[in-house]
């Protein structure tokens, strides 16, 4: 299809997927310590806010190491959690641990922009009002952000679907396995002849990149809408 | 309904410590801006954590820092109204006035009870952006309401508006004092909405209480001419509208006898609320004759009281408290003292609905 060899388009499919699964999977996580980070003092604040942001400035291939040698199957984590099935290493289930480590930062900080525009007072109103912690969440705060979360998955998918560093470090090149869209492009540039194919995956990464980026920037101004309540 | 306050909490300025009661009817904190009375409101529901308190309403402990008894907000049942209408944007009002509802355990007034009180029927399906100042006031209240709260607190719910406004909310706040029967806490810094509405007041200086009791006691009593503004005092009575005259007139029976003052638009038989300003009663040893001032009261003087602007004489009119303002040359001419019989002239009377004995 579209002159894609199969090759090709397995990667494009892979990436989907394991953009979609690091996209879901990190998305309850990245709600919690939005909202921890937006609204809650504790001891360590400016630590998980770091830890957070790490990867948004560690060079790729660092955060890839790191990594392996946690979720590798020597690696403490991987090790013990390969006792319990799940294994990372040299599968697309670690592209897509890799990819949500990667956009982690990025769904955090739209989510936690869009609390942030939510007033206090109005969650202190549901509080009078009846309204258990839980219940003024899920029927006051969580509306009301509802497009800063939608902005912060749109973002997370797209930089997922791009990440290469940590993932290449990680899980490898294996076609089939854990050869994503990047992975792809850069495997096609090493083999004479093959531009072609490259070019085709590259024109499908920009699209994917545009769409996502147009896409958030129209969540994020309906998130203004909400929240000035027109 | 009975509400018991004892709130310490060092404050940046000074140290609050306020104890009072509130019995049912309305409850005015009255007191200057940054006296203490939101920081007690919001202890009281909750919002705010105070060094040392002991809160209950109707028997039930809301907080008590001896025994660690600290209930959240949500189980309080404390109603609150804040200044600013802090209404849903996400929910239109009808979904905003029913929030609380099923969270609450308690019955209460039904919905459309409140809503036609208010006179929101006709802004269900609108989103609190569509609506103006006065409108989302009186949302905020009816929301309050419908959560069934023991206690309704309102801090300065008409601060934010402006005068026109102020006087659209003003009679949904007497329907809500005489037709509901639920209690409520009012705080404010304007004496004018006290006056109107409060059947009990708490005077707040200084993060203290330096007077609680009944309003009519409380505006009426010289010795609280400092904290509550000298022009504001004045006598609070209630009447009986018992007759429209045919030249233009309305007659109010009192304690003291009938009234008249320019027609007042409500049907016979209802109690009113009269305000009688110090300022606008006059003072004369005889009988006055050819005035044009149409009521005169006898009147006993009960005790003189001296400031910077004169004299405040207070008087006892068959039982009934009134407070006159006379200029200290006059007090002196005519040689006033307690004891001494005179007839109060009353220039101004104003009149607003229903009682002072309030609905509890």
């Amino acid at each position: 299809m579209w002159g894609l060899d199969p090759a090709a388009w397995q990667a494009v499919i892979l990436s989907l997927k394991v953009s979609a699964v690091a996209m879901l999977a990190s998305l309850p996580l990245g709600i919690l310590t939005a909202y921890a980070l937006a609204r809650w003092r504790f001891p360590g604040h400016g630590l998980l806010n770091g830890l957070v942001h790490l990867p948004l400035v560690l060079p790729p291939v660092v955060t890839g190491y790191l990594l392996l040698l946690a979720f590798g199957t020597q690696g403490p984590v991987g090790a013990f959690l390969e006792q319990l099935g799940l294994v990372f290493a040299f599968r697309w289930t670690g592209a897509a641990l890799a990819a949500a480590i990667m956009c982690f930062p990025l769904m955090v900080r739209a989510i936690r922009l869009s609390i942030e525009a939510v007033d206090p007072k109005l969650e202190q109103a549901a509080a009078t009002l009846g309204a258990p912690r839980l219940r003024v969440f899920l029927t006051v705060t969580l509306p009301l952000i509802l497009p800063g979360i939608l902005a912060g998955m749109v973002l997370a998918f797209a930089k997922a679907m791009g990440e290469f560093g940590a993932t290449i470090t990680f899980v490898s090149n294996i076609p089939g396995q854990t050869q994503t869209l990047p992975s792809a492009i850069y495997a096609f540039l090493q083999v004479p002849g093959a531009e072609p194919q490259a070019a085709r995956l590259v024109l499908i990464a920009v699209a994917v990149a545009m769409g996502a980026l147009i896409l958030s920037e129209w969540l994020s101004r309906a998130i203004a809408r909400r929240v000035a309540g027109a | 309904m009975m509400l018991d306050v004892a709130i310490r909490h060092r404050l940046p300025d000074f140290e609050l410590d306020a104890r009072f009661q509130a019995p049912a009817g309305v409850t005015a904190l009255f007191g200057k801006s940054g006296a203490g009375k939101t920081t007690v409101v919001s202890t009281i529901a909750g919002l705010m954590r105070p060094d040392h308190a002991r809160i209950s309403v109707d028997g039930t402990t809301l907080i008590d820092s001896e025994t660690g008894v600290n209930l959240p907000p949500h189980r309080r049942g404390i109603g609150y109204v804040f200044q600013e209408a802090r209404l849903f944007p996400h929910l239109n009002v009808r979904a905003n006035l029913l929030y609380g509802r099923r969270l609450s355990r308690r019955s209460g007034p039904p919905p459309r009870q409140i809503i036609q009180m208010l006179g929101i029927e006709h802004l269900l399906h609108r989103r609190p952006a569509a609506l103006s100042g006065g409108e989302k006031s009186r949302v905020a209240i009816g929301r309050a309401i419908l959560s069934n709260p023991r206690l309704l607190v309102m801090d300065e719910p008409l601060a934010a508006l402006d005068q026109a406004r102020k006087d659209e909310i003003m009679p949904y706040l007497e329907r809500l004092r005489d037709q509901i029967g639920l209690p409520i806490l009012y705080v404010s810094h304007a004496l004018p909405e006290v006056a109107r509405l409060a059947t009990t007041i708490v005077l707040i200086d200084n993060g203290r209480v330096a007077a609680a009791g009944p309003a009519g006691e409380i505006l009426c009593d010289p010795r609280h001419a400092p904290l509550l503004g000298s022009r504001q005092m004045g006598a609070i009575l209630t009447a009986r509208l018992s007759a429209q005259d045919a030249d233009g007139l309305s007659r109010l029976d009192c304690a003291t006898g009938p009234i008249w003052v320019p027609r007042v638009a409500a049907e016979t038989g209802r109690t009113m609320r009269l305000r009688i300003m110090a300022h606008d009663v006059m003072l004369s040893l005889t009988p006055p004759q050819g005035i044009s001032a149409l009521n005169v009261l006898p009147a006993r003087i009960v005790e003189l009281h001296e400031d910077q602007d004169g004299v405040l004489v207070q008087l006892d009119t068959g039982g009934q408290g009134l407070l006159a303002r006379v200029t200290a040359r006059s007090a002196a001419a005519l040689a006033l003292r307690p004891g001494l019989q005179v007839h109060a002239i009353l220039k101004a009377v104003s009149v607003t609905a229903a009682n002072i004995g309030g609905a509890g």
